[in-house]
This record gives structure tokens, sequence and C-alpha cells, in this order.
């Protein structure tokens, strides 16, 4: 066995262990450590594929970013997760079946997957000695630039949805209004009193 | 026996699975409903990379790289949904949220 097929082993194995161990941790802090390590492992695989940009995309967009987005989200949620796990079983078996019967289906397609004689001819095939992202990037700012702007307005839509659906104004909290201070004249500021000698306020 | 394209899109298909049963298992949990919608997408991303790295044709990583865009995006936009319905509900039980309706 060459070390190429060892290593994809090794990456595999691990992925779908861990990607397996995701939904069946009990504790959802787990799941996601879980996750990071399926993704970790899944670039793994797109290196040893040759995808060396999309590798380095998932560890920086998925294991930087989306995993610890969820982490946050799981530590600061105060939930009953013992309360959530009911029913695991009981969905166990059908879930099992379907999984079962179209795990099968799915690799019975894919299994013995050999592309025809006519499929090879339309593609837009990698200059040689360019490295992958310089590729990409050849393809990405010309061909599919309108889709390119249209990922970036997709990731400003969702920040910003983000930011309106848990922005929150809570009472009592003093803030700054720049309007009222620049508002504010000597008469309403000072208020001189006449006090009458020896009475006080 | 070398390693060729069948055996990316097993790996691939078995994530894939794995992510359908995680919601079909858990299916009180929203956040590791959320995590089996993000291992669907790595199957579908491994899936598209695969291809066009034996096809010689380098768009499928182009399209994978918007696939990673849009599961950012659905994530960051799920769990911010989550935070508030669990601040106005103090669960994120998936039955609780038929409230909604209407």
């Amino acid at each position: 066995m060459s070390l190429a097929a060892l290593f994809f082993y090794l990456f595999a194995g691990v992925a779908v262990a861990s990607a397996f161990m995701v939904i069946a941790s009990r504790n959802p802090v787990h799941s996601v450590l879980f996750l990071i390590l399926t993704f970790v492992n899944a670039s793994g695989l797109f290196i040893l594929i040759g995808a060396e940009y999309l590798a380095m995309l998932l560890v920086v967009v998925y294991v930087g970013a989306v995993a610890v987005l969820f982490l946050f989200v799981v530590m600061m949620l105060d939930v009953d997760f013992v309360e959530l796990r009911q029913g695991f079983l009981q969905y166990l078996p059908v879930g099992g079946l379907v999984g079962f019967i179209f795990l099968a289906e799915l690799v019975l397609v894919v299994g013995s997957w050999s592309f025809g004689q006519g499929v090879t001819g339309a593609v837009v095939a990698p200059a040689p000695g360019v490295s992958n992202a310089v590729q990409i990037g050849r393809v990405l700012y010309t061909d599919y630039v309108y889709f390119f702007q249209a990922a970036g307005l997709v990731l400003l839509v969702a920040m910003i949805g983000a930011i309106v659906l848990t922005l929150r104004h809570k009472e009592n909290v003093k803030r700054q209004s720049i309007p009222v201070q620049n508002a504010r004249t000597k008469a309403m500021a000072i208020d001189v009193v006449k006090v009458p000698s020896g009475k006080g306020l | 026996m070398a390693i060729g394209l069948p055996h990316y899109l097993t790996v691939a298909a078995i994530l894939f699975t794995l992510g359908t049963l995680g919601i079909f298992l858990n299916r009180k949990n929203v956040i590791v409903i959320l995590m089996s919608v993000e291992l669907i997408l790595l199957a579908v991303n491994i899936n598209l990379v695969a291809f066009s790295v034996f096809l010689g044709n380098i768009v499928g990583q182009v399209f994978a790289l918007f696939v990673l865009t849009v599961a950012a995006a659905e994530a960051a936009i799920g769990l911010a949904i989550l935070v508030v319905f669990f601040r106005n509900r103090g669960s994120i039980a998936v039955e609780d949220i038929n409230t909604m309706k209407g």
C-alpha cells in the first residue's frame, strides 16, 4: 500500500468516525469538537487530492469561524441537553434502517463510477505548473466574477441579519447621544439660584 | 489498489448519510441538527472537489467555494435565530417552535 493510500484511509477513517461521534455524543460541546476533527480531516483529504486552497479555506472558515461560533452558542445557552436527548433510541431503528438503505444505494451508485467517453471534452483544464490557488483565482475573478460578488452579498446579508436578530436595547443603560450633547446651551446647563442669606436651599 | 474517484465518493456518501441520520436521531436538538447540515454540506464539497480533480476541471472547486460561503452564512443566521429563540422561550426544543405558525 502506498503512502498516499495509507493517508487516505487514515483521513477518511478519522473523518467518518468523528462524524459519527458528532451525531452520537451526549454532550454538544463534544459534538462541536468532533465536528472540528471532521473538518480538519476533510481538509487533509483535500490536500491529498491536490486542492490545497480549499483545504486551507476549510480550516480557516470552518474550524476558525463556524465551529467556534457553534462552540460559543453551545456554551452560552443554558440548555438542559439531557432532556433533548430523549427519543434518540426511539428513532434509532427507523432512522438506522433509512440511513442504511440510503448509504447502500449511494455506495452502489458511486462505488463504481467512471467517466464516459465524451465527458472530458468540455472542461476548463488546469494549466500545468500553476498552483491551485492561482488556477482558482484565474477562473473565479474572470468567468465567475458576478457569482463572486453575489457570494459577498450573501455574506453581507448574513452578517447584517445576524446582528439585527440578536441586537437588543436594554432599558436603564446610559448611552452617549451626540446630538443632545451638541444642542446643549449655557441656559440649559447652568441654573443660577439665588440663595437667601442664612437659610440654605 | 490506487485511490481513485470512487473512494472519495464513498467517503462523501458516508458523511452525507451520517448527516441525514443526525437529523433523524437528534430531532429535538437544533444545535446538533445545524451541525448535521454542516456535515451534509461538507460531503457535497468533497464530491465537488473530487469530481473537479479527477475531471481536470477547476470550476468544481470554484463551486465548492460558493457552497462554503453559503454554509458559513447559513450557520451564522441559524445560530442567531437560535439565540433569539432561546431568549424568548428559554428552551431550544424543536417541538416548541411550532408556536410560530400563523
